[in-house]
């Protein structure tokens, strides 16, 4: 298992995929009101980053950024599950998972 | 060949992620950005990282989406579907995305990358990351899990409605 390989793409294009999501997660965040939607579209950006940081451990021959991976997966899925449940909670309240509907903090 | 494989799973990626940002329907949004998920595991797959694209799909399709689903069934959203909101609304955030896609590609576009690098092909094997997390990362590894844990307990108490009134 010790022979070594050339990369098949350029490393640009790598990185080009993870910017790509990246921004089509800020996009969505911005552009959906419905709660559930923002919150797969922080799940999208928290990929594309690990994505960048999988082809930056391969670029750099260092297994320490696919360690570091495993962290960010272990704190998104804690993430998720607090943030379902404050939309269970949100959604038994108001009868909605509309943003706007929370505007009483806005003066 | 791993060139092809590399294109078509950027493309799966790219396009079901748009689905899944603009469709109407939430539980379509999930189920999109299920395939969008694979396709990364199947990126992981390319670039030497085969524990973590089997990680991945473990947690990700197996855990978070099926919780996504859970909750989305469970309170009957699916038929919740548009909320009307405004042209100006969706113009102005397409604008920012793309703004910020042009700002890290101007920060970028200095940056220079060795593409014929020689991948080593062991980085990603669970006996290599086994090592580097035991060895450099076991503090982080055992406060992870004290993180699980108050999360947890998070859950438990803000869906617990009786606990609040006694």
């Amino acid at each position: 298992m010790n022979e070594s390989s050339i990369m098949a793409v350029p490393f640009e294009h790598y990185v080009a995929v993870s910017i790509i999501l990246f921004s089509i997660g800020i996009i969505g965040v911005l552009m959906r009101r419905n709660l559930i939607v923002m919150f797969l579209s922080i799940e999208l950006m928290l990929n594309s980053i690990n994505l960048l940081a999988v082809s930056f451990s391969l670029y750099h021959n260092d297994s320490n950024a696919q360690a570091f991976v495993f962290f960010i997966m272990v704190v998104a899925a804690a993430e998720i599950a607090v943030g379902l449940a404050m939309l269970v909670m949100i959604y038994r309240n108001i009868r909605t998972i509309d943003i706007d509907a929370l505007k009483q903090l806005k003066w | 060949m791993a060139a092809a494989l590399f294109y078509i799973l950027s493309l799966i990626c790219i396009v079901s992620s748009l689905v899944m940002i603009f469709h109407k329907n939430t539980m379509y949004s999930v189920l999109s950005l299920l395939i969008t998920f694979f396709a990364v595991a199947g990126l992981y797959v390319t670039l030497n990282a085969q524990f973590l694209a089997i990680v991945h799909i473990i947690v990700y399709a197996g855990a978070i989406m099926v919780l996504f689903l859970y909750v989305i069934m469970f309170l009957n959203m699916s038929n919740i579907i548009n909320f009307q909101k405004s042209q100006a609304v969706k113009i102005a955030a397409t604008t920012t995305g793309l703004m910020v896609l042009l700002v890290i590609i101007a920060s970028l576009s200095s940056a220079t990358f060795n593409s014929d690098i020689v991948a080593n092909q062991d980085i990603g094997l669970a006996a290599t990351l086994g090592k580097v997390i035991f060895n450099e990362f076991l503090i982080p590894f055992e406060v992870s899990s004290i993180l699980f844990l108050s999360a947890m307990v998070g859950v438990v108490i803000f869906n617990k409605k009786d606990l609040i009134d006694e």
